[in-house]
């Protein structure tokens, strides 16, 4: 029982990391928490339902349809919903702005594809049992995310430029960095994580319009507990929050599980509302 | 009195619709006077308090499932309808509260986030805990005595209740309790300085919101006769919300219309029923881009008259003097040894102040000398690390920015805050919230005692504004004066409490010549009535001019202190600060 406790908890806690390191991505260069995040990884089950599955495509090619087209997702999200908010940021209307947008996701997926769960293809066909792919693909999606993200922020020129302007908008700007493309390439690269999530979990989550409330739910309990736009408390607090679950679930069942995690959310956000790595807020006067 | 005539021409509609004689349309209104009742007090937390509370739905099924589960008789005697509905209600309250406090913690998305968290968990409950509930299968809802089980019987009595939450919740947004509610959601920081404890407020109305959401959810089972956790999907708690969000912040008329509009809508287009959810969300999208303000804005035609062009400020020292009265004894609000730090920075390193009643005293020096953060302490927005305060040798305790209203302590703020939506009256009303004596029974029931209440501030209010020149722009929207006005508008504010210590954050900013002599003047009486007045500023000559003690502040410790007269050549002043 503990090995398929690990397996499972460590899987679905990589999938929630990726949601997490999703709405991190795009917070770092917008200052907006996007409630489409979630409906990202439901749509990288979706769409790799649809094209590796349905039009039978290869999977490397199915792979790279899923991740473009939750790019310029990502894309559509910045321009429809994003941007004419962002100069009144302090009145918080992208949660609603973004929260439209994610509700026309899924229920244009609902009316146009399905309201029943579909099944996700078998993508590489090694391992069974603890060690079927559906647990690893997801741990190893989150491991190659990681390292590419680090490799990006920390030896490219465009990764450089995200890191200035998540550190200071305004001075990035004053320097001349392209505010604009960068958030609208943020937004891009965010949308392929999430479809990475949810195409590396296909197996688990299968491909059901309804994942993306819970997706959104979930990956945001690692950023909310790592500290926003903390992209390795964001990881920590995944897998934790997978184990977790996992364990729960198997000790006192599914419906009690979700209850336990919302206490458990409630009870340390409220006692540290930064988030246990995340620094205090600033001043307000 | 607001515009009544089209709760009215409603009310009449509603009264008339048994007329059709089509119990189609029986149901249809009956749900959207529950709605409404719901929506009515969720308008309060999200329209005026600006609280992003998305899953409303799960008060409707703790309230829908209380009532049901207590007639219906499954874990002990069945109790009458009315019973139920009751404890429902008081159920829907302590749950209201339990989903609310986190927004007292938690910013925006935070606070949006648990609300659908707890709007999951209820669902998934109502499916576990089949014992009671159901689980999938359902429970039949409260059926309630003649005469209203009948079609038309439930609706007017759906209807009354409708009618009585539009009444009180109306009651409430007129009272100090609904301006504060508007303060905190659109100027966190002047409320606090106005005395506006956040954490008290919020909880009274999430009580509210949270009985009128479960009593809804009785009644709406009733109108079900059978409901099951299918009933209360995400999509009706998105209706509740867009409701409030099309009809506008701040308004009761424009959510009433957005319910009902809401309601409605897949009737008519029966075809898109299953686009309703996508309608609503495109919606949203909408009416956040395109009109924020929502029907209410649309409707508002008295928001858009122009202003009068050559208008000036002139202060009324009669008014003035009215206002704030005579003070007998002076007191002193001392400042003895205080150090404050941010991370390695001493902001303030040590500074002793006095203020006396009766003066005005200046405080001045180079930009990051410690002025603002000086009078932050005083006010209580930052805990320095040592030294103490005593107001007329009393401790003044550090932190706690909403207690200093109650001591007599006022101020303005660099940047003024304003509540743009509201008029430039309620913007001054705000400043004596701590005088209110009437509570929150009384203001939504609107009794005799708050009504007087109500009359003594906006009377007061009036004269603030006459006392210092905005007496012509009483029933303005705030958002809609020029900056000048708004600094004088801060002073009214200020003046409402009739404050002991008045503290000026750089009051001349921006201010032409002409009205810079006239706010001197102004400063000048207030202080000449007893009142003790800190000045921050950096016009040198508004300085000299008007101080009885001038502090000049460098690096976060104290250079000078002493008469205009004596600082003016003061050495040190003069190299650091004044210039040859």
């Amino acid at each position: 029982m503990l090995a398929s406790i690990l397996a499972s908890g460590l899987a679905v806690g990589a999938v929630y990391a990726l949601i997490g390191i999703t709405y991190n991505t795009m917070f770092s260069t917008s200052r907006v928490m996007s409630f489409t995040a979630g409906q990202l990884g439901m749509l990288g089950g979706v769409f790799g339902s649809l094209f590796v599955l349905r039009l039978g495509l290869p999977v490397p090619l199915g792979l790279l349809a899923t991740l473009s087209c939750c790019a310029l997702l990502g894309v559509v999200t910045e321009v429809v919903a994003v941007r004419p908010v962002l100069k009144s940021l302090d009145q918080h209307l992208y949660v609603l702005s973004t929260l439209a947008v994610a509700l026309l996701i899924q229920h244009a997926t609902a009316l146009e594809w399905s309201t029943e769960p579909q099944p996700f293809p078998r993508l590489v066909g090694i391992g069974a049992g603890i060690w079927d792919e559906k647990y690893w693909l997801p741990v190893v999606a989150c491991a190659a995310t990681i390292l590419g993200l680090e490799y990006l922020y920390r030896y490219t020129l465009v990764g450089r430029a995200f890191v200035a302007i998540a550190e200071d908008n305004f001075a990035a700007r004053a320097l001349g960095l392209p505010e604009r493309n960068l958030r609208m390439a943020s937004y891009a690269l965010a949308g392929a994580v999430g479809a990475l999530a949810g195409f590396a979990g296909g197996q688990l989550l299968l491909a059901f319009f309804a994942n993306g409330p819970l997706l959104n739910f979930y990956g945001f309990i690692p950023v909310a507990l790592g500290g926003l736009g903390n992209n390795r408390g964001a990881v920590i607090g995944g897998l934790l929050l997978g184990l977790f679950q996992q364990a729960a679930n198997f000790m006192v069942g599914g419906i009690f599980s979700s209850v336990a995690v919302f206490t458990l959310f409630i009870i340390v956000l409220l006692a540290r509302p930064q988030g246990m790595f995340g620094a205090p807020a600033a001043r307000r006067v | 009195m607001a515009k009544l005539w089209p709760f009215l021409a409603l009310l009449a509609l509603a009264l008339a619709l048994p007329l059709t004689g089509n119990e189609y349309w029986a149901l249809i209104a009956t749900r959207a006077c529950i709605y409404w009742v719901l929506v009515a007090g969720l308008n309060l937390i999200v329209g005026f308090a600006g609280q992003l509370a998305i899953g409303y739905v799960a008060l409707l099924a703790i309230g829908a499932y209380t009532a049901s589960v207590l007639t219906a008789g499954t874990v002990m005697e069945p109790l009458p309808a009315f019973a139920a509905l009751g404890i429902a209600a008081a159920a829907g309250a302590v749950a209201g509260v339990v989903v609310g406090l986190p927004a007292l913690r938690l910013r925006t998305f935070y606070f949006a986030m648990t609300t659908l968290g707890f709007a999951t968990i209820v669902t998934q409950i109502t499916l576990a805990w089949q014992d009671v509930t159901g689980g999938g299968i359902g429970i039949p809802g409260p059926s309630l005595p003649a005469p209203m089980d009948t079609a038309w019987g439930f609706y007017y009595f759906c209807l009354g209740v409708a009618v009585v939450c539009t009444w009180a919740t109306a009651n409430l947004a007129r009272s100090r309790f609904g301006r504060a509610l508007v303060a905190i959601r659109d100027s966190e920081v002047a409320a606090e300085a106005s005395g506006i404890a956040k954490p008290r407020l919020l909880a009274l109305v999430f009580l509210l919101a949270g009985a009128l959401a479960a009593f809804a959810g009785g009644l709406f089972a009733t109108l079900q006769t059978y409901i099951t956790p299918d009933a209360f999907t995400f999509d009706l708690s998105l209706l509740f919300f867009i409701a409030v969000l099309i009809g506008g912040r701040g308004s009761i008329l424009g959510p009433l219309l957005g319910t009902i509009l809401l309601t409605l809508l897949p009737e008519v287009a029966a075809p898109l029923a299953a686009w309703s959810t996508f309608l609503y969300a495109a919606l949203l999208l909408v009416i956040v881009l395109a009109i924020p303000g929502g029907i209410a804005a649309l409707l508002d035609r008295s928001g858009r008259r122009p202003l009068p062009e050559d208008r000036a400020i002139r202060p009324q020292e009669a008014a003035l003097r009215t206002l704030i009265g005579e003070r007998g004894e002076r007191a002193v609000l001392s400042l003895k040894g205080i150090v404050l730090a941010f991370g390695g920075v001493r902001a303030i390193d040590g500074i002793d102040l006095d203020l006396r009643q009766g003066e005005v005293h200046g405080l001045i020096g180079p930009n990051g000398s410690g002025k603002t953060t000086t009078l932050n302490v005083i006010s209580g927005y930052y805990r320095p690390q040592e030294g103490a305060m005593t107001l007329a040798g009393a401790e003044l305790s550090a932190g706690r920015p909403s207690g200093r209203a109650a001591r007599g302590i006022a101020r303005t703020f660099q940047t003024p805050r304003m509540i743009g939506e509201a008029t430039v009256l309620e913007n001054v009303m705000i400043g004596a919230t701590v005088e209110g004596k009437a509570g929150f029974l009384e203001a939504l029931l609107s009794l005799p005692r708050q009504r007087a209440e109500e009359r003594v501030m906006a009377d007061r209010a009036r004269l603030a504004l006459e006392a210092v020149g905005l007496g012509g722009l009483a029933e303005a929207r705030a958002d809609r004066l020029q900056h000048s006005e708004l600094r004088f508008m801060e002073i009214a504010r200020a003046l409402m409490l009739r404050p002991e210590f008045l503290m000026l954050d750089e009051p001349a900013a921006g201010l032409s010549v002409e009205e810079i002599k006239r706010l001197g003047n102004l400063i000048r009486v207030i202080s000449r009535q007893g009142v003790g007045v800190l000045l921050v500023e950096h016009h040198a000559d508004l300085i000299f001019d008007i101080c009885d003690r001038v502090t000049v502040l460098n690096l976060g410790r104290v250079l000078a202190a002493g008469t205009p007269a004596e600082i003016r050549v003061h050495k040190e002043v003069v190299s650091a600060y004044l210039g040859a």
